[in-house]
């Protein structure tokens, strides 16, 4: 019985084992010594949304898969990579949802357009509220 | 028996809801007024039970009754006692039961204190309320009883997640609740004056009083949360455009338009359909927002426990209640005169404009908030967040910062557009000066938005004051000053986002004990590193001393390691001075020793909650200004009858 259930424990244990403590991404909390591009980096972390956390980026996030894609965002800016070709990249490898910066896809016209149409509707609302001078 | 006598109460409460609805309906439309009579006891004493409930509740929560499965699921014998009382709220079926005290309890303080409006509005608003808080008692027994037993008892609970294991849970959710439930009096209100057909100026004047006093509320528990989330979270970030800090803010923004219509309505009895609507968007926003985040349709941190089923009720609630009054709104609407249009220039067509701008702002939320759902429908996931709301939002709330300057520089019913300009020409100067002066110390370093945001909040601090130009400040009427301050308070808050979105400095450094730190004109020393324990909690403590060329102060930031649940939490340590914030985060270990800080200098930073906390009490001033003057008029007129 003993071992039957140490058995049962080390493969419930398993997924333990993904998490072991790997040495942290290189990058993850560390900046760029160039200022321009770690601000660019910064600039680009605020807009990638963190896969394994709740609504949050990965800037703001102590998620270790967080902590890898800022190492990655880093060394790539680093190697010359412009922040738009790291989010098409980003893009490609976990879909759109992980960019939130709403992309220019077709899908996403409604939402650019709601703004203007909501304004252009209250403007047509508002006319009407306003006494013309001449009928006076 | 304590937790059987709290759903006792519940049951009652409910009952009492539903004589009270009965009442009303009878009495107004049955043609038994002589029932009317019994509506305002009914209220008070529903009210009364749902404060019970929730004292029972909170009670159980205090004796740590494990045989209570909310409980035992969400509390720890260990707790200290302030996180066992606010714990009571931090879940999904607490929560819910605050909600209904909330609006049990409002509807106990309309039946009480609501002394203007006419009679018959009165009960039919009362009804309203009764029936809304009806629904709400039914999700709460039949799919969230918070008083559910569990047998045999566990011999201890599995504790509060710790990131709300903070004295903001004490204020935060109650003071939000109070705001974001208060709401439903306007709702009602609104229904009541609906049904009788009373929507005109005397009908505004009544309803003001509440709008503002929820506004007040939902104000400081946005501000609160802001603030909670930014020191405990630990990325110095204050607003996430998270779901449901967007739920809280859509509720925010149409009271806040409501509050500038309902001016209106009351003083030149304009803008009536407008205003009635806008009472029933700002409930329903609440009520959307409590659905987006208890059916756990959208992740979020606040998402306690997602469960389809709950989801289905709140949105089946959603669809009587909103679908209900804007039924009643399209029915009775066409009998509801408009007043005659206004002047262009005039301070009713800039209270409109305010209206326009935040309503897109509210559409604008709403429909980002919800695109991801949309999108998904068709098999496509998107995140929407803070980069489409700051474009977007961003200018269109600086435009409403413009219209802020202007308005209460106008006069009523006509202006001369010279006059206003005129008015404006001091504040403008200011304005451009602010301008110049940042593009010559700060150019290329700062972006258009938070050039833009610094340059209009200081233009508008000084108009906003502007009213009391050349006015004997001690017989300035208390409400006018409550505008200012309210007024001041958006300028300043607006100059504390743009300060701290163009001029933070960030810093992230791997260092020993021992090592000297420079950044943005401070040197940190870090000292050591030791472990130290609390109640429930044990931590490792940095132990640094900061200076900038004074006297070195001491900072300590923690890594909090809880047992009960198993998490560790990293309590940032915060510096504030008169021009910003210190904000210095201790992380991980790294190798040979060093230990990964976060440090951040956050210029004027605070001035985002200073801000805040001047529009609640702007808010308060104006509450506590109308209503004095109510007491005066009524003082003087017992006194010329006797």
């Amino acid at each position: 019985m003993k071992p039957f259930l140490a058995l049962l424990l080390a493969i419930l244990a398993t997924p333990l084992a993904a998490q072991t403590a790997l040495p942290p991404a290189p990058w993850a909390d560390r900046q760029i010594p160039d200022a321009r591009q770690e601000r660019e980096a910064k600039a680009l972390m605020e807009t990638i949304r963190c896969l394994t956390c709740q609504s949050q980026s990965i800037a703001d996030s102590n998620a270790s898969m967080a902590g890898d894609m800022r190492s990655q965002i880093r060394e790539r800016i680093m190697a010359g990579e412009r922040p738009d070709a790291i989010r098409s990249w980003l893009i490609a490898r976990y879909g759109d949802w992980v960019s939130y910066e709403p992309t220019a896809a077709p899908i996403l016209w409604p939402l650019w357009a709601a703004p203007l149409l909501l304004l252009s509707l209250g403007l047509l609302l508002l006319r009407g509220r306003i006494k013309r001078r001449r009928r006076q | 028996m304590i937790a059987e006598a709290g759903l006792a109460a519940l049951w009652l409460a409910a009952a009492l809801a539903l004589l009270q609805l009965v009442l009303a309906f009878a009495g107004l439309k049955g043609g038994k007024p002589e029932l009317l009579g019994a509506v305002r006891p009914a209220a008070v004493a529903q009210g009364a039970l749902t404060a019970v409930a929730f004292a029972l509740l909170i009670t159980l929560f205090l004796r740590s009754d494990m045989s209570v499965l909310l409980v035992a699921t969400n509390s720890h014998s260990m707790k200290p006692w302030l996180y066992k009382f606010a714990g009571t709220w931090g879940n999904h079926e607490g929560s819910m039961l605050l909600w209904v005290t909330v609006m049990g309890v409002a509807g106990a303080a309309v039946a009480l204190f609501e002394r203007a409006l006419r009679r018959d509005t009165h009960m039919a608003t009362l009804g309203a309320q009764a029936a809304i808080s009806l629904g709400f008692y039914a999700f709460l027994l039949f799919s969230s009883n918070p008083f559910a037993r569990i047998d045999p008892p566990p011999p201890d609970g599995q504790g509060l997640n710790p990131l709300l294991q903070d004295p903001g849970l004490a204020f935060h959710p109650p003071t939000l609740y109070l705001g974001y439930v208060g709401l439903s009096v306007a709702f009602s209100f609104a229904v009541g004056a609906l049904l009788t057909r009373t929507v005109e100026a005397a009908f505004a004047r009544a309803m003001r009083p509440w709008v503002l006093a929820a506004w007040v509320l939902l104000t400081l528990g946005i501000t609160a949360g802001s603030y909670w989330a930014y020191y405990e979270l630990g990325w110095g970030g204050w607003w996430f455009w998270d779901p449901v800090e967007n739920a809280s803010l859509m509720p925010w923004l149409a009271a806040t338009a409501l509050l500038h219509s309902v001016t209106v309505l009351a003083t030149r009895d304009g803008l009536r359909a407008w205003t009635i609507m806008l009472a029933v968007v700002a409930f329903s926003m609440s009520m959307v927002g409590t659905f987006l985040v208890r059916s756990g349709i959208l992740t979020s941190v606040h998402a306690f426990a997602v469960d389809p089923e709950r989801g289905s009720f709140i949105l089946a609630l959603l669809a009587i209640y909103i679908g209900g009054a804007l039924a009643l709104f399209g029915w009775r609407i066409g009998s509801v005169r408009e007043g005659a249009p206004f002047e262009l220039v005039s301070r009713e067509t800039l209270l409109v404009v305010n209206n326009l701008l935040l309503s897109v702002i509210l559409g604008v939320v709403l429909i980002g908030t919800l695109y991801p759902l949309m999108t998904e429908a068709f098999g496509h996931k998107v995140s929407v967040g803070a980069p489409y709301f700051d474009r977007i939002a961003g200018p269109i709330a600086l435009a409403l910062m413009i219209a802020l300057a202007a308005g209460p520089l106008t006069r009523w019913r006509r202006d001369r557009a010279g006059a206003v300009a005129k008015r404006l020409l001091v504040p403008a100067a200011i304005g451009i000066t602010a301008s110049a002066l940042l593009a010559v110390l700060a150019w290329g370093r700062i972006g258009v938005l938070p050039f833009l945001g610094l340059v209009i909040a200081v233009a508008v601090g000084a108009a906003s004051v502007a009213p009391l130009w050349k006015r004997k400040l001690w017989r300035t009427p208390l409400f006018t000053w409550g505008m200012v301050i309210a007024h001041l308070g958006c300028a300043v808050s607006v100059a504390g986002m743009a300060s701290d979105s163009a001029f933070t400095t960030e810093k992230l450094v791997a260092a020993r004990p021992g090592d000297r730190i420079h950044t943005a004109g401070w040197t940190l020393h870090f000292v050591n590193i030791r472990p130290i324990a609390g109640d429930n909690w044990t931590a490792l403590q940095a132990d640094m001393q900061v200076d900038r060329g004074g006297a070195p102060v001491l900072m300590r930031p923690q890594s909090r390691f809880f047992a009960s649940p198993p998490t560790t939490t990293s309590e940032a340590a915060l510096l504030t001075c008169w021009n910003g914030q210190l904000y210095v985060v201790l992380g991980e270990e790294v190798e040979g020793g060093r230990w990964q800080l976060r440090i951040w200098w956050k210029p004027f930073v605070t001035l985002i909650w200073l801000g805040g906390v001047m529009i609640a009490l702007g808010g308060a001033l104006a509450l506590l200004g109308r209503e004095r003057r109510g007491w005066l008029l009524k003082w003087r007129a017992r006194k010329a009858v006797a």
